[in-house]
């Protein structure tokens, strides 16, 4: 018999359990917490999960190791008591609108106090209603935050980005972003995994459920929409049922019920991308360049290496993602098919993931300047408007989804889980390669393990395949290539752990048990069905034949791939070197951190030098600025409005004297 | 040592010598912040964020350090930085009063700390350790013991001449 612990006088046994909160939980009381996630470090400061030990003394249950022997309370009148100290004070420090409040009915700190019977604050009510701060994907609102810094560890340790950090102290203590800007002012790539773990109404995820309703209502507009994989195993949550249900049929019905003209399936367009992203990753096979192929599909991965890692962006699959895929066709040949104005066709995504909302606005993805996204629902606001319309969901006769964009294979199936799009690809380009059926299941890229790596014997060769979720794996990834380590051909990226099923939009609670039975029931999806790989889909092949021609064409490049350009971390930051009073020329040297590496510090000081010594100090205006978004080309300079890059001092020099120059003649 | 009359590329060199002589070292944030407030006076944002880009943190992580110490500052301060005191025995003894003259004769609005010119920065402090001689207000670390909100009032006009006349 292993060693045993006593949890309010029952006998409990220690089977390798980090912390008494563990056991406790095992013993089947539900500690409250705030600051506990087995997925984070241990940060032990809200105190919600104090025991008692023998001796009376407190103890933090998620902050310390079980012992052999170990007697513990857990609800004894003086827990009880200290716990509804603590929810008061939090709640003194808190704007309570509850009724009013997003996170309502879902919200940790609401719960507690009720289950704990906090009936009244007694102290000063001292937080009111503070202005908040609406992102493309998200809201934060500080005047909610409990301090829990679950957020600020979720984004630096999971997601490696670090955008939110505590500042300040006392009772100024505030949770946010570098010098207090907005949240889309700095490097946050709107995963939505922050939100996923706050227990409260200080972040959540921005609805566009009201745009969507009014969209619903206008008679001059037909409405669609796309459902996104992940979206079917984590829905029937919110309505009570186990994660990973399959509940794709009740998302179509419930989608018709209220007022979507037609629900079409994103894995279609899944499908569509593999077959094109199967093309290019096999001409660069041929080649052997730009190699590995890094999948594009997950917009927060893509933002992030715009920020840190534009030196691979050409190695990042050109395919638009399933969702803008699926805009592209949709706005292309939906009009037509519907009969309807291309104006009145109104596009919807429902989506596990706040990053879409993101990516939906992005430049590079409009056609003449407007989106073909009109807009995107996670699947937490379509539940929403399912609830507004007071529809019972379980009751709902499933429906198929519409043609011709609602048959998909499994490869489109599993895009929703981390491995997902690289085993699709993988099972197309088998066939491709060797002809016969292939190993449909490639079981090396599954499961929640942070790095996956397999080789794989595909037409002869070895295929060295990597899958990264969450994106601080993916940064380790990344620094390992920089330092030319690690050789692979294939790279698949997912920002949020597990994959789309734990996006960040997706149903609370989003934690390993939730993401892993919503990718069990991805899998038992694609089990299910008659056609596996991409390339069996006949609509796809449709689509080819009537309108794309064939992968990689002109019209496929046109409508399903797209670019990426460097992006700049943080706005509105210049440093002052020189400014001349009576400034012509302005000159920014960037000192981001990829031309900081490359040398920009001494190219700045260049400049200094030379400016001073022309005589004609006063017609510069010199400073430093962070990152031109030209960061490949650096070090960047930016001379008025141009940027020139591949900067040396040198060269720095020789500009200053030939500017000045140009200026005694004029 | 803060110096009026360098400029501001030479200050942003300083940063970087302070930066390199660190060996970029990540844990030296501190004494690197410490050693860059001497350079500016204060901590401004944008040098923050090269720091942050040189030790490769996060801008916010620096920045939740640099607002931790109250001896740092993210705002410019002035020339001249008058703190009075607000110790139990400074404030018994109407150090308020001294606090609402300088107010008043600099001009400062609700909120605000130093004078637009850059000249004066008034600072209130939990206590000099210095309540002997309540209450009690320093100018650039000059202790003025038993203050009164006239003599404090009288040698800001003097050193606001001085200025003048430079
Ligand atoms: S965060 Fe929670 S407790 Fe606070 S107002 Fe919203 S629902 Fe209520
Ligand atoms: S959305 Fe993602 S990147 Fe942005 S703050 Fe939250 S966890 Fe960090
Ligand atoms: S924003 Fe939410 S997760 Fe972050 S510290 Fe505040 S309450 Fe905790
Ligand atoms: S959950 Fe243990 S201290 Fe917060
Ligand atoms: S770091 Fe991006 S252009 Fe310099």
């Amino acid at each position: 018999m292993n060693a045993t612990m006593w949890v309010d006088g029952r006998e409990v046994e220690l089977s390798g359990e980090n912390n008494i909160l563990e056991v406790v939980r095992k013993a089947g009381v539900d500690l409250p917490t705030f600051c506990y996630h087995s997925e984070l470090s241990v940060y032990g400061a809200c105190r919600m999960c104090l025991v008692e030990d023998e001796r009376g003394h407190l103890l933090a249950a998620c902050a310390t190791p079980p012992e052999p022997g170990l007697k513990i309370r857990t609800n004894s009148k003086r827990l009880l008591h200290h716990r509804r100290l603590i929810l008061e004070l939090i709640l003194a420090n808190h704007n309570r609108d509850c009724t009013t409040c997003e996170k309502c009915g879902e919200c940790r700190l609401q719960e507690l106090a009720n289950r704990l019977g906090v009936t009244q604050v007694r102290f000063r009510q001292k937080k009111q209603a503070e202005p908040v701060d609406v992102g493309p994907a998200l809201v934060h609102d500080p005047s909610k935050c409990i301090l829990c810094g679950d957020c600020v560890r979720m984004c630096e340790e999971v997601q490696g980005v670090g955008v939110l950090g505590f500042a300040y102290r006392g009772s100024r203590l505030a949770v946010l972003p570098a010098f207090g800007k907005k949240m889309s002012e700095v490097e946050c790539v709107n995963c939505g995994q922050c939100a996923s773990v706050c227990p409260t109404g200080a972040l959540v995820v921005k609805s566009d459920v009201e745009r969507v309703w009014a969209a619903l209502s206008d008679p001059t507009k037909k409405v669609v929409a796309q459902v996104a994989p992940a979206v079917r195993v984590s829905f029937s949550e919110a309505f009570g049922l186990p994660p990973g249900t399959v509940g794709a049929g009740q998302v179509v019905a419930a989608l018709k019920r209220l007022g979507f003209a037609r629900v079409y399936d994103t894995c279609f367009t899944a499908d569509l991308t593999v077959r094109e992203e199967c093309h290019e990753f096999l001409e660069r096979l041929n080649s052997g360049t730009k190699l590995p192929q890094f999948t594009s599909c997950c917009p927060a991965w893509v933002k992030f290496a715009e920020q840190y890692y534009p030196e691979y962006l050409p190695h990042i699959s050109t395919c638009r993602s399933p969702q803008a895929m699926f805009g592209a066709v949709a706005k292309a040949y939906l009009p037509e098919e519907l009969g309807v104005k291309p104006e009145n066709l109104y596009v919807v995504s429902i989506m596990p993931c706040t990053a879409k909302k993101f990516e939906a606005g992005r430049r590079e993805l409009a056609r003449a300047g407007i989106p073909e996204i009109d807009a995107v629902l996670t699947t937490q606001e379509l539940v929403r408007m399912v609830r507004q319309a007071s529809l019972d969901f379980t009751q709902l006769e499933p429906e198929a989804f519409d043609l011709p964009f609602g048959l998909a294979s499994g490869a489109g199936v599993i895009f929703g889980v981390t491995g997902g799009v690289a085993e699709a690809v993988l099972r197309t380009a088998a066939w491709a390669l060797d002809g016969k059926t292939p190993e449909l299941e490639f079981r090396a890229v599954r499961g929640l393990a942070s790095c996956k790596e397999a080789v794989i014997l595909l037409g002869g060769r070895e295929i060295r395949v990597a899958v990264v979720h969450g994106l601080a794996a993916a940064r380790r990834l990344l620094e390992t290539l920089r330092a030319g380590e690690g050789k692979y051909d294939l790279v698949e990226v997912m920002a949020c752990p597990g994959g789309c099923v734990g996006g960040g939009g997706q149903p609370l609670p989003n934690d390993t048990d939730h993401r892993a039975a919503r990718a069990a029931g991805l899998y038992s999806l694609d089990r299910q069905r008659e056609l596996r790989r991409a390339d069996e889909n006949p609509l796809v092949e449709k689509l080819y034949r009537e309108h794309l021609g064939a992968p990689g064409s002109e019209e496929a490049k046109r409508l399903l791939h797209t670019h990426y350009s460097p992006r700049r971390r943080i706005s509105g930051e210049e440093v002052a070197v020189a400014p001349g009073a009576a400034a012509k020329t302005k000159i920014r040297v960037c000192v981001g951190t990829s031309c900081y590496l490359k040398g920009s510090y001494d190219v700045l000081q260049a400049f200094h030098r030379a400016i001073a010594a022309s005589g004609r100090a006063e017609e510069f205006d010199l400073g430093a600025t962070f990152c031109l978004e030209n960061c490949p080309g650096g070090p960047s300079v930016q001379v008025n409005d141009k940027v020139l890059g591949q900067m040396t001092p040198e060269k720095a020099a020789e500009l200053v004297r030939s500017l000045s120059e140009t200026k005694e003649q004029v | 040592m803060f110096d009026d009359n360098i400029t501001s590329g030479r200050r942003f060199a300083a940063v970087n010598e302070i930066v390199e002589k660190h060996g970029r070292r990540p844990e030296h944030l501190v004494a690197i912040l410490q050693e860059v407030q001497e350079v500016y006076r204060y901590l401004p944002e944008e040098v923050l964020t090269y720091v942050a880009t040189s030790l490769g943190l996060s801008p916010a992580k620096v920045f939740g350090v640099a607002t931790f110490y109250e001896n740092f500052s993210l705002e410019p301060k002035g020339k001249y930085v008058i703190r009075v005191c607000d110790g139990t025995a400074c404030h018994v003894r109407g150090s308020a009063l001294i606090q609402a003259a300088v107010r008043e004769r600099l001009g400062l609005k609700e909120g605000q700390k130093t004078t637009s010119d850059l000249l004066f920065t008034l600072e209130t402090v939990a206590c000099l350790g210095a309540c002997a001689l309540a209450p009690v207000v320093t100018i650039n670390g000059d202790v003025h013991g038993q203050a009164t909100p006239e003599k404090i009032v009288a040698l800001i006009d003097e050193l606001a001449k001085g200025e003048r006349k430079s």
